[in-house]
């Protein structure tokens, strides 16, 4: 049976004593496991020193996606929420980084769907289509333009932030955790309650639905 | 064996993870040789994934291709805290 701590009471109003239990809690905390019962437990000191810990890290990236101070800082919040509603669901296939990580893309992307209205796709729409011999039927323009390059250019990284955003959720969530994340085909798997032939299959359909929406921007015409 | 692009791009994600047995992976490549959709399919289905990658690239695995994550405004830090612990009560 798992020992409960007594839960600390925070002063959160004076500056000092915060900075003062904070020390404290990291001293504990960087053992995840102990973090993580902590987290199960209602532990509130558990709670602040995971905002505290992660919180910079994560708005950066939501920040990334929304462009927007106001929207992230709400996207922050709902990740929190999420996090902590969902604690007794982590498992520990994947660090606790990169699943929290993945719950912030996830919120991200949500509030930028619904921000510029963005309808999800079906992904059968989107995939290879083929003639009865075998070869493809629906052979797309060249693409000219490299990943370096439209890293580098902030209108279309928002367009490959709204065309993930347009994947339904288990494809979306599938290409965050294998390609953004890059946790193994096994931790995904074992995150997402599948197997891992099931996640491999899914994995692929996801990324030919999303090369199949990124194909109209990667001809380079907007770089002429 | 690997005549027709429809097993080819079957075959892509497990050729990219290197998971094809040999045999199959010098089949694929063959394919590839003399078949320029495969190969263009196959080049845009990676840049697809360095795309996703790249446009993402803030993760605390990789800090070395992206910038110092920022400091949270500490009302920001409370604001979530306050909001955790309602959604708690």
């Amino acid at each position: 049976m798992t020992e409960r701590r007594t839960r600390p009471r925070l002063n959160l109003c004076r500056h000092e004593d915060r900075l003062l239990r904070y020390r404290q809690m990291n001293r504990s905390y960087t053992d995840e496991t102990v973090l993580v019962t902590g987290l199960r437990d209602g532990d509130e000191a558990a709670y602040e020193y995971l905002v505290r810990e992660h919180g910079g890290r994560l708005l950066s990236v939501i920040r990334r996606i929304l462009r927007n101070e106001d929207e992230s800082a709400d996207a922050l919040q709902d990740t929190f929420i999420a996090a902590f509603k969902n604690i007794d669901r982590f498992e520990g296939a994947a660090k606790l980084t990169t699943w929290l990580h993945q719950i912030a893309v996830n919120a991200a992307l949500m509030k930028l769907r619904k921000k510029r209205n963005i309808h999800e796709r079906s992904v059968e729409d989107l995939l290879p289509q083929f003639l009865d011999d075998g070869h493809r039927a629906d052979v797309g323009p060249t693409w000219t333009l490299t990943a370096d390059q439209v890293a580098e250019q902030a209108e279309l990284t928002g367009v490959v932030h709204e065309q993930i955003a347009a994947l339904p959720d288990q494809y979306r969530e599938v290409i965050v955790l294998r390609d953004i994340e890059q946790v193994s085909t096994d931790e995904a798997a074992q995150v997402l309650n599948i197997t891992p032939g099931a996640l491999k299959v899914r994995l692929h359909r996801a990324r030919q639905a999303l090369r199949k929406l990124l194909e109209p921007h990667m001809a380079g015409e907007k770089s002429a | 064996m690997i005549k027709k692009c429809k097993k080819c791009i079957e075959f892509l994600a497990d050729y990219l993870e290197g998971e094809l047995p040999e045999d199959q992976a010098a089949e694929f490549e063959m394919h590839l040789n003399l078949c320029p959709p495969c190969r263009e399919y196959l080049n845009s289905y990676r840049e697809t994934i360095k795309l996703t990658r790249k446009c993402m690239c803030d993760h605390p695995e990789h800090e070395d291709d992206c910038k110092s994550p920022p400091q949270m405004p500490e009302s920001l830090v409370q604001a979530i805290i306050k909001a955790c612990k309602s959604k708690d009560e």
